[in-house]
């Protein structure tokens, strides 16, 4: 089972608590983006095997978005942090790359 | 006006932990900046309460203050000056940016008192419930079986739990279950 602690009330929550909510930091292209942007913006998603960034709601808890930064092959989790960002801190970032040297996810690395 | 009942009508269960629907209660949600001076000051003047620490209550003489989340306090009071509450909270919080919103009718509140306590709610809530995790005057939001739900512990060893009215007939019966003689699991 995962575990992930809510960056906003520290609660350690187990799955049952959370809410997945898809891809980390999306860059929302809506009305008057070209096609192409929209298209991408809708449909296109990371599917890695290894490491990953993801969106998650605690929804039976303090009810806020956060993000975390894990891996899908292992499922141990990097960290997690606010939603308030547009990309990883780097603390999670150094913890990924001593562990998956080279690693890259999108323009993140 | 016609009268306002809760939602069970203070029924109540004897098990190994007595669960028993604790009637109207004044409710409201309170959202805002928790570190403005102004909406600490409008929450001591309504409930004598401070404003909690995260995942605490505090109780004040007119009143209770629990941590729902980074912005938001579930101010609890008798059913009867709920108006006035938000009425003095309103008025104290002019110009800020924040909210105040009677939901008494939308919820139900639990009581679960007795030794069993502890395991009646650790049967089903993905929380860690021993004494030396949870203890009085901790507030947690998880959920209860299925639905969402809140609960806290008061000083006299006792749990106090919201849930949403709707679901309130559910949650009586799963903590019925949970507190069944016979359904003691002895290790809280
Ligand atoms: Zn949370």
């Amino acid at each position: 089972m995962l575990t992930l602690q809510c960056p906003y009330c520290g609660v350690d929550a187990e799955e049952t608590e959370l809410h997945a909510e898809g891809e980390a930091h999306l860059k929302r292209f809506g009305p008057g983006s070209s096609d192409d942007d929209f298209e991408t913006y809708l449909f296109m998603r990371e599917n890695p095997k290894g490491v990953h960034f993801e969106r998650w709601r605690h929804s039976n808890g303090c009810g806020k978005f956060f993000h975390a930064a894990r891996s899908t092959t292992t499922l141990e989790v990097f960290g997690t942090y606010s939603a308030q960002t547009y990309e990883p801190p780097q603390d999670i970032k150094d913890k990924i790359t001593a562990k998956y040297p080279g690693w890259s996810w999108r323009e993140f690395a | 006006m016609s009268n306002a009942v809760s939602a069970l009508n203070s029924a109540s269960f004897e098990g190994f932990a007595t669960v028993t629907e604790t009637g109207l209660r004044g409710m409201i949600t309170l959202r805002g900046d928790l570190s403005s001076a102004k909406l600490k000051a409008a929450v001591k003047a309504a409930t004598g309460a401070a404003i909690p620490d995260v995942r605490r209550v505090t109780t004040g003489k007119d009143g209770m203050a629990a941590w729902m989340s980074p912005d938001e306090l579930l101010i609890l009071c008798d059913y009867a000056s709920v108006n006035d509450t938000i009425a003095t909270l309103t008025a104290k919080l002019t110009g800020e940016h924040a909210l105040a919103v009677n939901v008494s009718d939308a919820r139900a509140v639990f009581r679960i008192a007795g030794d069993g306590a502890r395991e009646v709610l650790a049967k089903l809530a993905p929380v860690d419930l021993s004494a030396g995790a949870f203890q009085a005057g901790d507030f947690r939001r998880s959920r209860i079986a299925q639905v969402a739900a809140a609960f806290w512990l008061n000083d006299d060893n006792s749990f106090e739990l919201v849930c949403f009215r709707s679901v309130a007939q559910y949650v009586f019966d799963v903590l019925k279950v949970s507190a069944q003689p016979g359904g003691e699991v002895g290790f809280l």
